[in-house]
């Protein structure tokens, strides 16, 4: 099968190494940054206007692929919940010596709960390994989409861009 | 006959309806907004995902509030609304057939904007007449405003944005989506929105079609074959899977049936969904003081046909008079520049190019009526 998001629906190596929106290895390893795999033209740009730091930029033509200026990012997580596509994650390479920590949204039912024990999954939906929820995140500016925040080791970090979803309990339904 | 009176009558609901009806009315004109449903919002309610765009479309917002905030709008207005209300028939003169509260009623109006929207493609299968087959925008609905689960393991046939939004919505609401089969080589609709199903481990089967369905009662099993680079089903290549229900997301062609009947004259634009009328830069068609918007013009997506939508609103109202030239130049060119923004890009651009033709023939249709005078 050849390579790249519109036959694989996942972004290959050299797309998202074109991506303007992924942070260099150096940001991450600093600590929390927005990693945005955008990889397609299409208008919209509600990352923009979500980032309160001026740290991502669209500009006026609305299907350019947003640019993260790494060093303005907070790691706020706001774009996360508010990007249309999912396709933002909030990356920290900081978060210890041996693990990091990867946030994604995630708007299945039912939610984790802090401290529970997950299976990280990949862009494929393959499970890479076992992770610890550091945090479930939900507010109104979320717009009904939920952060969920893992930990992982640091090696899976880049691979690390969800969870699997949880079996449906009786009262979700 | 009941005699039912307006300025503008829009036909039709939805996020175009509900736009023309709000910027007419809003410009002072005397507006009637009629659908068929008891529930206005057309396919808005069961947008339960945030919209692309900017700022000005209401990108990152979900559909049904963007429907929520209008419909208020539209109440807030002054605008009649009247639901379960069907416009079944126009006559030359543009008097309009309305049955509205089990009575059948004379429509007559100034203008007339029609938004009807545009239904779903149906591809026809060995096994595509058992329960259990369906439009992915009929299962939408039953997720998100009926609540039903159709099933619990689905086969969605395309990979256009309806597809793959409906596949996720689909998870969400309990279903396992088992497969996204499409016949092209490659995923037709946004690569984020295919990017959620194969995180939540969905498999896509491109170049491959439905060869079969089959099931004593329903659909139990469905068979799935590759095709060849000229879309022949490969034999020997066929693999079944276990699955309840299938979703066909091969498409959408324009309600046009008033418009027809109206006496406009149509393009055919593949790129639009098959036969569209040809409106000008004010959505008004060959038929004079009727108007088109939405999807009903060529199929797009929602944001454009709520900018649509007003651009008739604003343009209907101007030909009445509540507009003087200067303000509705001013509002038609806005619309037009988010118009033109949603209209861009990988995706858009087919679209920009499609309308453009369409416009062309308008063009072309009025100068030869001038000819004819």
């Amino acid at each position: 099968m050849p390579e790249g998001v519109v036959y694989t629906g996942i972004p290959s190596r050299e797309e998202l190494a074109a991506c303007p929106g992924i942070p260099t290895e150096a940001r991450m390893a600093r600590g929390r940054v927005a990693v945005i795999e955008c990889v397609q033209e299409i208008p919209c740009n509600p990352c923009e206007s979500a980032c309160r730091f001026g740290a991502i930029e669209i500009g006026e033509q609305l299907t350019a692929l947003p640019r993260l200026d790494g060093e303005k990012c907070t790691g706020c997580g706001l774009c996360v919940a508010l990007c249309p596509g999912l396709a933002i994650t909030i990356v920290d390479k900081s978060f210890s010596a041996t693990e990091s920590t990867v946030d994604f949204p995630f708007e299945y039912l039912p939610l984790p709960g802090e401290g529970d024990t997950v299976d990280a999954c990949s862009r494929a939906g393959e499970t890479v390994c076992p992770a610890r929820v550091v945090a479930v995140k939900k507010s109104p500016a979320y717009a009904g989409t939920a952060v969920v925040s893992i930990r992982v080791p640091t090696a899976f970090a880049d691979e690390v861009r969800t969870m699997r979803r949880l079996p449906r309990r009786e009262e979700d339904i | 006959m009941r005699k039912i009176t307006a300025e503008i009558a829009v036909v039709g609901a939805g996020p175009a309806g509900l736009c023309a009806a709000l910027e007419a009315r809003l410009a002072g004109a005397d507006v009637v907004l009629i659908d068929e449903n008891r529930l206005p919002g057309g396919q808005l309610f069961k947008q339960i995902h945030k919209f692309f765009g900017s700022k000005e479309h209401r990108a990152g917002v979900r559909g049904f509030a963007i429907g929520q905030e209008l419909l208020a709008q539209v109440s807030d207005s002054g605008a009649r609304v009247l639901l379960d209300s069907l416009v079944y028939g126009i006559q030359p003169d543009k008097s309009m057939g309305l049955l509205t509260a089990g009575e059948n009623c004379l429509l007559l109006a100034e203008k007339i904007i029609i938004a009807s929207g545009a239904k779903e493609n149906y591809t026809p299968f060995p096994g595509s007449t058992l329960p259990g087959v369906m439009g992915a925008g009929a299962a939408q609905t039953m997720i998100n405003v009926n609540r039903v689960l159709p099933g619990a393991r689905v086969v969605m046939v395309g990979s256009g944005n309806v597809g793959l939004i409906v596949s996720y919505q689909l998870l969400q609401a309990g279903a396992e989506v088992v497969a996204v089969v499409e016949g092209a080589p490659r995923i037709g609709g946004y690569g984020v929105h295919a990017g959620k199903l194969r995180r939540a481990g969905v498999p896509f089967y491109l170049g491959h079609t439905i060869s079969r369905a089959y099931g004593d009662d329903g659909v139990r099993h469905v068979e799935i074959a590759r095709l060849d680079e000229r879309w022949n089903p490969v034999p020997g290549s066929e693999f079944t899977l276990d699955a309840d229900t299938i979703c066909l997301a091969v498409g959408l062609n324009p309600m046009t049936e008033l418009v027809w009947m109206a006496g406009c004259q149509f393009d055919y634009i593949p790129a639009l969904g098959g036969h569209v009328p040809l409106h000008d830069r004010n959505m008004e068609t060959t038929v004079r003081g009727l108007y088109v918007a939405g999807d009903v013009t060529g199929v797009e997506e929602a944001s454009s046909a709520m900018e649509e939508g007003k651009l008739a609103g604003v343009a209907a109202a101007e030909a009445l008079g509540y507009l003087d030239a200067r303000a509705a130049k001013e509002k038609k060119a806005e619309i037009e520049a988010r118009l033109n923004r949603l209209r861009s890009g990988l995706f858009g651009e087919k679209r920009r190019e499609a309308k453009e033709t369409q416009l062309a023939a308008m063009q072309r249709a009025r100068e030869s009526e001038k000819e004819v005078v």
